[in-house]
């Protein structure tokens, strides 16, 4: 194993690259998520416990990263994006962050289990799991259809804020998982799109490396056309009410509108890839507001300002 | 990796920079202990406060059979 500056291994790895380990940008939706599937969900529970479980799960996906950074540092150092990483910018060596990553997420999942619940400890095992072995290790280096699995790692905290909660398992956690599920495609292919020479020469089969730019476009079209009735389908069951089932229909109708733009169209060299960009952009937006306004709608309903 | 290779031997200035960044790890993870001892005590009290579910159900039971 060779790192581009092995002199600099002789300091002990500075704590904010430990931090930078975690992917605090990617914790931010993490724990957005988590904390709308929790206020979401039917009943009550104590302000210090719901801190813990919103913790447990921000602590988790920050071991799960530190786990997939100790994995890829050899594929992080061949891409732009990723390269000044703390591993293979050469500020910390590999063992350190493989140490780091199975710490938080045994520490997360011990808290989990003996503060709220052993099912919620056992859900968060999983995605742990899920990322860091079946996504990172096992998937992604073998299909292009990687990120439709990955998406089920991001998936996982409003659940899982949900059954800290209610204590079982319900048709609405697992709506609030699929929507996710579903959004990460067009999502994370909008990125890829603009983007795809990095993956290209690190060898990781993105769609539009493997597959091709037309194929991957019209299956952003597929799956954000997907996501419109399953993102309304919590208001068809009667799980919220007409706020949230009103703003789903507008805000993934936005989303099919400009998916369509980047599934109908051809780039040329030198095009900029606006619609991608702006894809890209939306989709993450989309995702605050719509849990935003499933929160929105339950406290609208709790007050009586719908029927 | 705090262990030091024995044939480089640290200048003045690296040994300092050693230390300050040691000296910042201890703290952060001081801080973080501390936190740590703060939450586990708040979420020992707020157990200890709870009434378990089925609580009520039990200490009937018991007033059924004396």
């Amino acid at each position: 194993m060779t790192t581009a500056n092995p002199q600099a291994l002789i300091m002990p790895a500075d704590w904010r690259d430990f931090f930078a380990l975690t992917k605090p940008g990617v914790m931010r939706l993490v724990i957005f998520t988590a904390v709308c599937g929790m206020l979401a969900a039917p009943g009550s529970i104590h302000p210090v416990l719901a801190f813990t479980a919103i913790l447990c799960i921000a602590v988790g996906a920050g071991g799960a990263a530190a786990l997939n950074q100790w994995w890829e540092a050899d594929i992080d150092a061949v891409m732009k994006r990723t390269a000044g990483r703390p591993i293979p910018g050469g500020r910390m060596d590999r063992t350190s962050a493989r140490d780091f990553g199975f710490a938080l997420s045994g520490l997360s999942v011990m808290t989990m289990g003996l503060a709220i619940s052993w099912l919620a400890a056992g859900i968060l095992a999983f995605s742990i799991f899920y990322y860091a072995y079946l996504y990172t290790v096992w998937l992604k280096p073998r299909t292009p259809q990687n990120i439709v699995i990955g998406g089920g790692a991001g998936a996982f905290p409003p659940l899982i804020g949900w059954i800290a909660v209610t204590g079982d398992i319900t048709l609405m956690p697992v709506l609030l998982f699929l929507i996710i599920f579903m959004w990460t495609p067009p999502h994370f292919w909008a990125l890829a799109l603009f983007v795809q020479i990095d993956y290209s020469k690190a060898g990781i089969p993105m769609m539009p490396v493997v597959a091709g730019e037309r194929s991957t476009r019209w299956q952003i079209l597929a799956y954000a056309a997907a996501l419109l009735p399953l993102s309304m389908t919590p208001w068809f069951i009667g799980g919220t009410g007409w706020i949230y089932g009103v703003s789903a229909l507008l805000l993934s109708g936005m989303f099919l509108w400009l998916s369509l733009k980047v599934g109908l169209r051809t780039s040329t060299p030198g095009d900029g890839m606006k619609p991608e960009k702006r894809l890209f952009a939306y989709s993450i937006f989309y995702l605050f507001i719509l849990f935003a306004m499933l929160v929105v709608d339950r406290f609208a309903t709790i007050y009586g300002l719908q029927a | 990796m705090t262990q030091l290779p024995d044939n480089h031997p640290l200048s003045a200035t690296e040994t300092d920079a050693l230390r300050t960044r040691q000296r910042e790890r201890n703290k952060v993870m001081a801080l973080i202990l501390g936190l740590l001892v703060i939450l586990f005590f708040a979420i020992s009290i707020v157990k200890i406060a709870a009434k378990p579910p089925h609580a009520a159900g039990e200490g009937a039971e018991q007033a059924e059979q004396s």
